[in-house]
């Protein structure tokens, strides 16, 4: 499998990985306290996640003004998902192991307007950390219960309410002890078609964090917090579900209102 | 951004951290799509945004290559488009096709050889038959080792205006995006014809015929 693990010799440790995570921070840090904008987005260029190496631009994007067609989006509803494919764990005859959860939150604009009527898609590993995908080699048990995928259509007001299983985190071959922090993968779609977003919802105080280059590729500590949910609460069930509360904001690829060039290059 | 902007809605979450609530309207970062979207995102026909059979069906191919040359089997690509006649549909669909009904969005994940094939139409201009622009379709590609999409769009350009410098020249000048291209690049927008009903895009993420990416602001 070209590019799939880095060859054995070569392969870094975490103190490797973790360093460059620090030098790269310390200077996106001293970036900002120099005046810089906060980088908003993750950069398609970091180094520490190895597999970006080869699979960045090196040019620079070119601005483009949208057009109508990319300021519009496919139309998603009812014909497209069916309502048991928001709950992950009612798709099998018995039910997932694992810690069940509610996940809900809303989509919203940079504006604070609502994304109504679009598609959301998810896909995660199991309790134990392990996908159905046929190329998952972590010798984790898979779950007969548990598929790990699920969709929903936003609400009017722009919301969305899953109910799945907390998913375990997971060994990867980027570095020696390359761990990934648990996380839900999402897909979404906004009014236009600039907006399109698929990103990854991690849980609140996650120890993982700091060593994981996936996450740390968003430099900016305040916009890294933008990808963690919050335990809520009141959006957990009595007896039966513990809550995480998450909200997206599909903005399209402007980094940020100021001008900026290509920094994240 | 400014404290305006804050939303007192999204801090009202109990139990909750100042600093981790999403008080302001800032995009969410994204993430990559990892190497595990296969058994989630790509969905049946989903690379055929019309059938096969239908009159004016296309092909629409290539292999998405990373910066070593070699074929990405692990991207996902998403066409969005407008049909033949130009109109941009607002029909729900694309995920469950009933094989008749255009909705003008695609999705197919590439082959372990990096490959990926749409059927689809040529699309039209927006705007009609009067407008000199070229047509084309947006691009979106996801693949494991990109942590942020990348848009681009590829152009369908008769052979005929691709063969006379001054037509193409013409045409250039009609497009805001193929006239701000760097002219060397222009061509990894463009759809070569290689067949019957055919057209292939090859999509270099790096590498010296990297294509042109596109940042919308
Ligand atoms: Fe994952």
């Amino acid at each position: 499998m070209p590019n799939e693990t880095p060859t054995a010799p070569h392969i870094a440790s975490q103190s490797t990985i973790s360093a460059e995570i620090a030098a790269i921070s310390a200077q996106a840090k001293a970036a900002t306290a120099a005046g810089a904008p906060p980088e908003l987005q993750a950069r398609r260029d970091y180094p520490p996640y190895r597999s970006s190496t080869l699979r960045h631009p090196t040019h620079a994007l070119v601005k483009a003004d949208p057009e109508e067609i990319e300021r519009t989006s496919p139309a998603f509803g009812h014909t497209d998902v069916d309502d048991y494919e928001a709950d992950l764990t009612v798709q099998h005859s018995g039910e997932p192991l694992g810690e069940r959860i509610i996940v809900t939150g809303k989509v919203l604009d940079g504006e604070g307007r609502p994304v109504r009527n679009q598609l959301l898609e998810i896909w995660q590993a199991n309790a134990s950390g392990r996908y159905v995908h046929k190329r998952d080699q972590h010798p984790a048990p898979l779950d007969p219960n548990f598929t790990g995928v699920g969709r929903v259509i936003t609400g009017d007001d722009g919301s969305y309410r899953l109910v799945t299983i907390k998913p375990g985190a997971y060994p990867w071959k980027n570095h020696t002890n390359a761990w990934r922090p648990a996380h839900i993968h999402f897909s979404l779609f906004g009014t236009a078609f600039t907006q399109r977003l698929v990103t990854q919802m991690y849980f609140p105080g996650d120890p993982l964090f700091a060593l994981d280059p996936i996450y740390q590729s968003v430099v900016d500590p305040a916009a890294q917090q933008r990808m963690v949910s919050q335990y809520d609460h009141d959006v957990s069930v009595p007896e039966w579900a513990i809550g995480y509360r998450w909200n997206i904001v599909l903005t399209g690829p402007k980094q940020t209102w100021m001008e900026q060039d290509d920094d994240h290059e | 951004m400014t404290m305006s902007e804050q939303t007192p809605e999204t801090t009202a979450v109990a139990g909750s951290v100042a600093e981790t609530a999403p008080a302001e309207f800032v995009q969410t970062p994204s993430q990559t799509v990892g190497p595990f979207f296969g058994y989630a995102l790509p969905y049946d026909d989903g690379g055929d945004i019309v059938n096969r059979v239908h009159p004016v069906a296309i092909r629409v191919h290539g292999r998405v290559f990373d910066g070593a040359g070699v074929g990405v089997p692990d991207a996902l690509i998403e066409l969005w488009q407008p049909d033949e006649f130009g109109r941009i549909s607002d029909e729900l669909g694309s995920r469950e096709r009933d094989g008749y009904t255009f909705t003008g969005f695609g999705r197919t994940p590439t082959t372990r050889a990096g490959d990926y094939t749409f059927t689809t139409v040529k699309p039209g201009a927006v705007g009609g038959a009067d407008s000199s622009a070229p047509a084309y379709a947006l691009v979106t590609v996801f693949a494991r080792g990109l942590l942020y999409h990348l848009f681009t769009r590829v152009y369908f350009i008769d052979e005929a205006t691709l063969s006379d410098q001054a037509a193409f020249d013409e045409l250039v000048e009609a497009d805001a995006l193929l006239k701000s291209v760097d002219p060397g690049r222009r061509a990894t927008l463009i759809a070569v014809a290689d067949g019957a009903d055919s057209y292939r895009f090859d999509i270099h993420l790096q590498g010296e015929s990297e294509t042109v990416f596109l940042d919308f602001d």
